[in-house]
């Protein structure tokens, strides 16, 4: 009886849980309100949901989070049928659910490396996996120097800081590139991401591909070069940043704010280029393609000449089956890609703070997606 | 009344799980009761659905870090990098946990030697000292602690306490930097310093909790009769109130240094990781297993988890060798414990 | 008793006793003195030679309270009251010492969380509500929580509670140590870890979804550890006394487990499952494997992915923008009230419960 007694009140709580989370399923609403109501139906009245409905599951890079956001927002106002998770838990996380069957698509920030293409035969059936480039975005150099409003640095001279060679502000080679700019003497501190990410295998191949001499270490999803601060994520790197004088770290573009400036970058042009959405479009179409068939993975120069093309750039991918994995959400899945490759749907990335794909691989990419079946 | 020093008659011990005579004949006379036979069954069947789940955890995870570590090209006890996918060794695995264990084994006992003591003096206060209508609330509010979750400690103690603490460290440095301990360079505070202060922080109303249940279990007669004999307040505590509450507070701090030792995400968010070893717990840099875990998992290929889940395998045996120990002490103490266990 | 050993005169501060019967003791306002002006001299201290942190200030403080008090009572009351008055100042220096943090914690959380937090935060899903945007609210995330947290109880507290009673009241043989043995190496398995074991059975084996359900298991794997150790410990507290005379009496062994053994250690065993609960109610590592996480409601944990609290809290810090701070810090406040009725609650059935007892 005893034994009923303490199994009730356990029983008491679990029930009350539940019922009251039914109860007040009542009371709750998933309608946020429509913020901007007369461009976003505009939009969507352009979507194509034919067949679209049901959950479709994605998870991967969190760069692309925001814009996965807004892509959303949008693509729910016409097609409401649909809800579309996307986890933004990592690249590397992403690709391991996908290839395990678990999701749609992923969402990666580096294209996929030739084994996994190999392992994404067993979920992907008859076909194998693609990289479809559909969001860039710029890395910023972010820094925190008192005083210093503008920084202008070179790939060696980063190469050097980041390994560091460089330990002060003051030292004779960022005076050389800032001839103008009181630089205290101040340590230098380095900051790094404590976690394995697409950010910091985009930076390090940045400096490998520019400045190869200075930067001894193979580029990779982990921080290889020894020393400097670090921290989980890019928030916590820029609260870093934020809170450490004389700090300076890499960062996606969107967490650069609040007291934290982003370097000037000196490359082949004439000008140094900002880091800015416009700039990094600019690098992204000067890329290559080196994927093979219909896959469009982009190999980027890192030593560009073009004026305005910010080299420091991360191009997030969209990883499927080249026919689809999964019979039951390919309508959805589809739909879904048509309108993310779409002039509409590109164009609702600058407001988010993202570069839109150019024209010339965009192009490609909705081949691609209108071949999917 | 005084403290049972009699244990009941020892029964032989029982060579397995099912009900040999012997074990039924001791279970109080009462076996041949339906009602008892019942009640046997359910309790005895939880604890083996308990073993089977665990013994499945267990299983798997030792499966999945064989595959890991037969691949590994470094020492796995002695590597001082974590590399699994090979970027420094051009593809071959290398990786090993020697700059975890030492990060792990120091975090948590800073934390121990800051936690224990206080939150047995917060216990204290509050079965003890602390006026009646001021105990329950402050109870009240420690129990509370022990739900903030640790995402929202990691984020105060990223805002809050680490900017605070460079003074403190500079301080311990100035008067201390000579043991080597205690050398501080400057910089961000995100040492293993930190994340044991922030452990502390974190464990403390555990402790307390459980130590404070302890307090108020003594049995009052005890207590009354130092008391009476005119002792202090003090006298009463450590004559009957510690003795009586040392298991106690041993198992209090095992489930705290429980979740010290696999304390993942606040400690992701302070610390400042490297693959390095020091001696220096002030200087940033050092690594946990679960930290470590957090900050690779996401990005971690099929292989790269099967290496962190080994690095978790070692968590589990560092655990359980805390465990033993407690258990040891616990037992030689048993004595003082009212209980026929 | 101390008598002899008091000298009643030329004591400092301490006036001659007016009975002989009585020590000499330290006036009851003393500790407030001595606590007021060691905190004076220790800011005063901290400010003449310029320590910016305030944490220094707060320990000279400590340790000179803790200092004086045993001096002073040392020279007035004797040695045997003056260990007594530095156990007391050190009790209430720790408790000082934990209240300062832990109060800083609360008040943060309140502050910072109570931006957002309303009543539209709270019956409200983040819907289509960018991580950019202002808006939304927790209510999906309240949901999942609340389900997966009550089915992990399901099943872990009675699992928890019957083995703890088998471990303290019956077992002595080989299964006993056994199950002893996993239970603490299980004490120490990260999250992480109990969520990748429950991912690769039941989703990746068995071919599952994501569910609310899949992280209940996870989470009930981590809380039976721990309502096993707490109500262990609590069990063999209950003194042998009470089991022989309830024997004695001729009533059945388990009938005396639940009508005396078990409601005379209900309170601890309440306290217990309350820490287990706010361990797991803010897990995120498996959930956010398992659970999956979604921006809209759904209330059947059974089928496809749901929402919780810590996730969210955490994908909100993750996004690294302002707005997504601030519902973080709501979220979380709201987490701990929630936490809190729940304590309230079954507080109150323990009380209720239990045997009437001195204290």
């Amino acid at each position: 009886m005893k034994l009923q007694r303490m199994n009730r009140r356990a029983l008491t709580l679990g029930a009350l849980a539940v019922s009251g989370a039914l109860a007040l399923t009542a009371c709750g609403s998933d309608d946020t309100g429509d913020k901007d109501g007369g461009k976003k139906s505009n939009a969507a009245s352009k979507i194509n949901c034919d067949g679209a409905k049901g959950q479709l599951m994605a998870s991967g890079s969190s760069a692309q989070k925001n814009a996965i956001d807004a892509w959303v927002a949008q693509y729910r106002a016409a097609c409401s049928d649909v809800q579309l998770n996307y986890k933004p838990d990592g690249s590397g996380a992403g690709i391991t659910a996908f290839l395990q069957g678990q999701t749609a698509f992923a969402g990666s920030d580096s294209a996929l490396k030739p084994e996994e293409i190999e392992k994404s035969k067993k979920v992907c059936k008859s076909s194998q996996a693609i990289d479809l480039p559909m969001v860039g975005g710029p890395i910023a150099v972010g820094y925190n120097v008192p005083g210093v409003d503008s920084l202008v640095l070179d790939a060696k001279t980063l190469a050097d800081i980041f390994n560091d060679k460089i330990k002060t502000w003051d030292d004779k080679a960022i005076e050389k590139l800032n001839p103008d700019a009181k630089l205290p003497g101040t340590k230098i501190q380095a900051s790094h991401r404590s976690d394995e990410s697409g950010t910091t295998d985009n930076f390090t191949k940045y400096l490998k591909g520019a400045a190869p001499a200075a930067w001894p270490h193979e580029p990779g999803k982990s921080w290889v070069a020894k020393g400097g601060q670090s921290a989980q994520g890019s928030s916590g790197v820029a609260q870093l940043v934020k809170q450490t004088p004389g700090a300076i770290s890499y960062m996606e573009l969107s967490y650069a704010k609040e007291g934290i400036k982003t370097v000037d970058l000196k490359t082949g042009a004439k000008e140094p280029v900002k880091a800015t959405v416009d700039n990094a479009s600019k690098a992204i179409a000067e890329s290559k393609t080196v994927g093979e068939g219909k896959d469009l993975a982009l190999e980027l120069n890192y030593k560009p000449t073009a004026e305005g093309a910010y080299p420091i750039t991360l191009v997030t991918y969209e990883i499927l089956c080249e026919k689809g994995n999964k019979k039951d959400t390919l309508a959805t899945t589809k739909s879904f890609l048509t309108y993310i490759a779409s002039e509409d749907g590109q164009a609702v990335l600058k407001d988010e703070g993202y570069a839109p794909i150019p024209t010339e691989i965009n192009t490609k990419v909705r081949e691609t997606i209108k071949g999917l079946s | 009344m005084d403290i049972p020093t009699d244990t009941p008659p020892k029964p032989s011990p029982v060579p397995d799980g099912k009900p040999t005579p012997t074990e039924q004949k001791r279970a109080s006379r009462g076996a041949t009761r339906p009602g008892d036979r019942i009640f046997l069954g359910l309790s005895r069947g939880s604890g083996i659905v308990l073993l089977g789940i665990m013994a499945a955890v267990a299983a798997f995870l030792a499966y999945r870090s064989s595959v890991a570590l037969a691949d590994d090209s470094g020492n796995f006890l002695t590597t001082f990098e974590w590399d699994p996918a090979g970027i420094t060794t051009g593809g071959k695995p290398y990786f090993g946990i020697a700059v975890l264990v030492f990060g792990t084994i120091v975090s948590s006992i800073i934390a121990l030697v800051i936690a224990v003591p206080i939150a047995v003096g917060i216990a204290l206060f509050i079965s003890h000292y602390a006026p009646r209508q001021l105990a329950a609330p402050i109870a009240y509010v420690i129990d509370l602690l022990a739900a903030v979750p640790s995402i929202v400690y990691g984020l105060w103690g990223a805002i809050v306490v680490a900017p605070n603490l460079t003074g403190l460290y500079s301080w311990l440095d100035d008067y201390f930097g000579w043991t080597g301990i205690f050398e501080y360079q400057g910089g961000a505070p995100r040492s293993l310093m930190t994340v044991g202060i922030l452990l502390a922080i974190m464990i403390l109303p555990i402790i307390t909790n459980v130590s404070r249940e302890v307090f108020l279990q003594v049995p009052k007669f005890n207590e009354e009769a130092a008391l009476a004999l005119g002792a202090t307040r003090w006298e009463v505590i450590r004559m009957s109130v510690l003795p009586f509450g040392r298991s106690g507070i041993i198992s209090a701090s095992m489930l705290g240094l429980g979740r010290a030792l696999g304390e993942t995400i606040a400690v992701a968010t302070v610390l400042s990781p490297s693959f390095i070893i020091q001696a220096s717990v002030l200087d940033y840099g050092g690594g946990t297993f679960a930290q470590n875990i957090a900050s690779k998992f996401s990005e971690a290929d099929e292989y790269g988890r099967d290496a962190l889940i080994a690095s978790g395998l070692v968590l589990f045996v560092i655990t359980l060798l805390v465990n033993g120990a407690a258990r040891m002490i616990i037992a030689r103490r048993k004595e003082y414990s009212g209980a026929n266990a | 008793m101390s008598i002899t050993t008091v000298k009643p005169t030329g004591t400092p501060g301490g006036k001659p006793s007016p009975s002989d019967l009585k020590a000499a003791r330290l006036p009851r306002w003393s500790p407030y003195v001595i606590a007021v002006g060691s905190l004076a001299v220790g800011c005063g201290i901290g400010l003449a030679a310029d320590l910016d942190s305030r944490m220094q200030w707060g320990l000279i403080a400590a340790i000179l309270f803790v200092g004086v008090s045993y001096f002073l009572s040392a020279t007035v009351e004797g040695g045997r009251q003056a260990k007594d008055r530095l156990a007391t100042s050190v009790v209430w220096v720790m408790f000082l010492l934990a209240v300062v943090p832990l109060a800083s914690l609360i008040y943060e959380t309140v502050k910072r969380g109570s931006k957002v937090l309303d009543g539209y935060f709270l019956t409200h899903s983040m819907g289509v509500v960018a991580d950019d945007e202002a808006g939304g609210g927790i209510y999906h995330a309240l949901i999942g929580t609340l389900e997966q947290v009550g089915l992990a109880c399901l099943i872990a507290v009675p699992i928890g509670l019957l083995t703890a009673i088998y471990l303290v009241e019956y077992g002595r043989g080989k299964l006993a140590k056994t199950v002893t043995f996993f239970v603490d190496v299980m004490t120490g398995i990260p999250s992480i870890v109990a969520g990748l074991f429950v991912l690769s059975f039941w989703i990746l084996m068995l071919g599952f979804g994501p569910s609310g359900w899949a992280g209940a298991m996870a989470l009930s794997i981590l809380m039976m550890p721990v309502v096993v150790r707490s109500t262990e410990e609590m069990l063999k507290l209950v003194p042998n006394e009470l089991r022989e005379a309830s024997l004695a009496l001729g009533v059945p062994k388990w009938r005396t487990i639940l009508k005396v053994v078990l409601p005379t250690a209900i309170g601890g065993i309440t306290t217990g499952v309350m820490l287990a609960v706010a361990r797991i109610a803010g897990e995120t590592a498996p959930v956010l494997l398992l659970v999956w996480g979604t921006p809209v409601i759904n209330s059947d944990p059974f089928k496809d992915a749901q929402a919780s609290l810590p996730l969210y809290i955490y994908q909100q810090y993750q996004s690294g923008n302002q707005v997504g701070y601030d519902r973080a810090w709501a979220a979380a406040l709201a987490l701990i009230v929630f936490i809190m009725i729940l304590n309230i609650v079954a507080r109150g059935i323990a009380r209720w419960k239990a045997p009437k007892t001195g204290r």
